[in-house]
């Protein structure tokens, strides 16, 4: 038995639903799951091969083969990519002499692409196993390969600190918060600590969710229900638990936002998911958060502790008789779909991050079966806020139906890339212009599962009556192609998809083949219409989230961009293809038989081409 | 004017034509208003004339496919794609599967000819004959390879699919479908 596998099983007491971290375990200590060791924690854990296997394939952070001692994870977003990342990776395959995808034959480095790690704002970065390094050129990556190289420590690669909590003990890292405007909700100074959940403590529980329901909130993790009717419906079901999950999986690319609530807004959060337990009845909470944001881990786990030390989590908390209330915080392992919240449970249960068929609505039947609420994390943070301001002052802020302020999280082509707190209801331009871009010509607003706009839709507010988003706001620059972005979103989401559903599986796989074709200037307009048709498809026709939001930039800039789709199309006046090449495809043909083509080599047959 | 129609089998199995001839005694009143020019179903190797009708069945493998194919387009003013093989290549396109293999072709080659159970070849000889067509380096449908107009699912589609559609098209009016004609479960 390796003493690593036994450690880790011990350390979960052998708990099913914590897989995902005793795997985390074992791949940290060994720098793989082989095999042999999934037969041995299949054994130990009472269950098929099969089982781990699944897990192990389905997150992109378990491999079979060794990964290297330090792992190195180039973001491959669309806003590093543009920052330069190829540069930086290929610094780094030179000094490492290793290629992109490898891990050195001493089994001390990989090297290799992730997606978005949450950091856009300060790209191109990079995962060094769980440390960031943020704004690499060539010459810092550089720096940090000999530094490596020479001791394949990450301690040393701390050259800067960050800003605000990042430079505490427990975070102790170079990331920068580039907090732009603060709002009047979540970022503004001197929030009176836990002012919301003692006015709810003081409440019956109805009238907590009355104030919810009334101050007009809703989710800021992308689909925008109502966070008072969720609970609402939790709270009405008859069950012996109920659970209070918080989404910190912040995949979508570009968002980065959760991002600076966990490490600025953190016991504001955990009070609005105390009060959120009040409310609904729950006794247990998770914080799901992402494996990118690792290294928040020490914080947020120190933070629990004072809580608790505080009264503030736990039996009879902040006195109230009777109330408990506790977290454990669940740490993903690489996969985008998990932010959805089926996924999400299905990951906290042990399980591949698949989403689960609805209804039942989480709400009804969640974790292992009991009512559950899933949530943003600035969500919560805004339900800790109304409790102590009240829904009228909530509500009087931002647009009729969408209430209060936003977390924009800005990236791309702009001086100013970070967060900006604005009122619901704000003009792209506005936002484009505190920013400082100064020759804005697309803007991805909502990540890849949001719309792609142009200079004609700058005038659009950002709000669920018009233009939604879970946060990020892509700004880039008239020197980038629209169908580069496209094309790169839904190699995203081919990459992202789980695999579930056909539709998603192949369908975002035939988009990016035509949006290719059209890139290369090979295509009809019948191209367009079969994106337009296929996309509908794939969005009726698909079993969650993703699939239903993944064709969105492909009609989105379609509709947008009517003149660049216009010059890269072109009339077929032979009916023939102009993207099937007869030339190429018998090349291999000629090379095995050794033979001319007797219809399309013209020296051997009479052609009748 | 009777319209002319032509059909072919490419990359297909000639089950959407067999399917084609269930439309039964109603060739009768099909060759009342139309008549065929190159097709299997008389032999016909070559278009004598323009036609109104081409009827696809089947995707590109080989060569001598895409040709006809190309030919088809030439010569007919609308063409439908009919059945799987032909609007996604069907079976023949599971071997685009082993696309990312090192040697692709070869490896189909070699499987189909020599490696697979089912083979019995004591030579070992892949067929080259030079009247052999070329095969292509993957299976293509036939709107990657010319413009389709239209598309009949099914495996195969059913006589009556095909006799609406037919009737449709030489009337010049949308096809009646009904959802029993067009359902795959
Ligand atoms: C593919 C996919 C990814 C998602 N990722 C996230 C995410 O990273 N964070 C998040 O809060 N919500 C995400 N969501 C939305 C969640 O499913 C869910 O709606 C949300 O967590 C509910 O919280 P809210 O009502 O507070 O927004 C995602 C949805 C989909 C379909
Ligand atoms: S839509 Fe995509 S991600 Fe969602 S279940 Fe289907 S395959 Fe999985």
């Amino acid at each position: 038995m390796n003493p690593v596998v036994y450690k880790a099983c011990r350390d979960f007491d052998y708990d099913g639903t914590r897989v995902l971290d005793i795997l985390r375990e074992v791949q940290s200590g060994l720098g793989c799951i082989s095999g042999e060791t999934m037969e041995m924690l299949a054994k130990e854990l009472s269950t098929h091969r099969v089982e781990i296997e699944g897990l192990v394939s389905f997150y992109s952070f378990f491999s079979e083969k060794p990964k290297g001692k330090i792992a190195i994870r180039l973001c491959d977003d669309i806003i590093d990519r543009f920052a330069g990342v190829s540069k930086v990776a290929k610094v780094f395959s030179d000094e490492l002499g290793i290629e992109m995808g490898k891990t050195s034959p001493d089994g001390i480095f990989s090297l290799e692409y992730t997606p978005c790690i949450g950091m856009s704002d300060q790209a191109p970065s990079a995962l060094i196993n769980q440390t960031v390094v943020t704004k690499l050129t060539p010459q810092s990556a550089r720096t940090i390969a000999r530094k490596l190289k020479k001791n394949p420590e990450t301690s040393e690669l701390l050259t800067r600190k960050g800003d605000g909590n990042n430079a505490c003990l427990q975070i102790n890292a170079m990331v920068k918060n580039n907090i732009r405007v603060r709002g009047e909700v979540l970022l503004c100074e001197g929030i009176p600590a836990e002012a919301g959940l003692k006015k709810a403590l003081k409440r019956k529980e109805d009238a907590v969710i009355q104030e919810i329901r009334a101050s007009g909130l809703r989710g800021r993790g992308g689909a925008g229900f109502s966070t008072g009717l969720k609970w609402d419906l939790a709270r009405r079901e008859t069950a012996r638990e109920r659970y209070v999950i918080c989404n910190a999986d912040e995949g979508e690319p570009g968002t980065f936002k959760d991002r600076v609530l966990l490490t600025e807004r953190t016991d504001l959060m955990f009070e609005g998911m105390t009060i959120a337990a009040r409310a609904i009845g729950s006794r247990k909470g998770i914080l799901y958060v992402r494996a990118e944001y690792t290294y928040l881990l020490p914080y947020l786990e120190h933070v629990l502790k004072k809580r608790r030390k505080r009264g503030l989590l736990g039996r009879n908390i902040a006195g109230k008789k009777g109330f408990a209330f506790d977290i454990r915080i669940q740490l993903g392992a690489g996969a985008y779909i998990c932010g959805e919240e089926s996924s999400l449970i299905s990951s906290c249960e042990g399980l591949r991050g698949e989403p689960k068929n609805r209804p039942p609505f989480p709400a009804e039947k969640g974790f292992l079966g009991y009512p559950t609420i899933v949530n943003n994390v600035e969500t919560f943070c805004c339900a800790a806020r109304i409790l102590d301001g009240g829904a009228p002052w909530f509500a009087g802020i931002g647009t009729d139906e969408s209430a209060g302020t936003k977390l924009l999280s800005v990236a791309g082509d702009c001086a100013r890339p970070g967060i900006y707190e604005v009122p619901f209801g704000i003009e792209v331009s506005e936002v484009l212009d505190m920013a400082g871009a100064d020759d804005p010509a697309i803007v991805q607003i909502g990540g890849a599962s949001g719309d792609m706009i142009g200079r004609t839709a700058f005038h659009k507010k950002i709000c669920y009556e018009d233009l939604p988003t879970g946060g990020s706001f892509m700004t880039f620059n008239s020197t980038r192609n629209v169908l580069g972005i496209v094309d790169y979103f839904l190699e995203f989401f081919i990459h992202e998809s789980c695999g579930y559903c056909t539709p998603c599986r192949v369908g975002n796989v035939f988009l990016r083949e035509r949006i290719q074709k059209i890139k290369s200037g090979l295509a009809e307009e019948a191209d367009l219409h079969y994106l337009i048709e296929l996309s509908n498809t794939i969005m009726m026709t698909s079993r969650c989230g993703l699939g239903h939001t993944s064709p969105r930039p492909v009609l989105s800039s379609i509709a947008h961009f009517p003149i660049v789709y216009a010059s890269l199309t072109r009339e077929l006046t032979d009916g023939r293809q102009a993207s099937f090449d007869i030339q190429k495809a018998l090349e291999e043909s000629r090379r095995i038989a050794k033979r001319q083509s007797m219809i399309y080599d013209p020296i051997y047959g009479e052609s009748t081409d | 004017m009777k319209k002319k129609i032509a059909t072919v089998s490419l990359a297909g199995c000639f089950g959407c034509h067999m399917s084609l001839l269930d439309i039964d005694e109603r060739i009768l009143d099909l060759l009342k208003v139309a008549e065929f020019d190159k097709t299997p179903l008389n032999d016909l190797k070559k278009f004598t004339t323009r036609c109104d009708i081409g009827l696809v069945e089947g995707g590109c493998c080989n060569e001598e496919n895409v040709h006809t194919l190309q030919e088809f387009r030439k010569n007919c003013d609308v063409l439908v794609a009919v059945g799987a093989c032909a609007i996604m290549g069907g079976l023949p396109v599971m071997r685009n599967a082993i696309m990312n293999a090192v040697d692709p072709l070869r490896e189909c080659l070699e499987e189909a000819y020599m490696n697979s159970s089912s083979v019995y070849n004591s030579t070992n000889d892949i067929p080259n004959d030079p009247a052999l067509p070329l095969i292509l380096d993957k299976v293509y449908n036939c709107s990657e390879v010319v413009k389709i107009d239209y598309q009949i699912p099914g495996c195969p589609p059913s006589g009556d699919t095909l006799w609406q559609t037919l009737n449709a098209l030489i009337r010049g009016v949308p096809a009646d479908l009904p959802y029993e004609l067009i359902r795959y479960d």
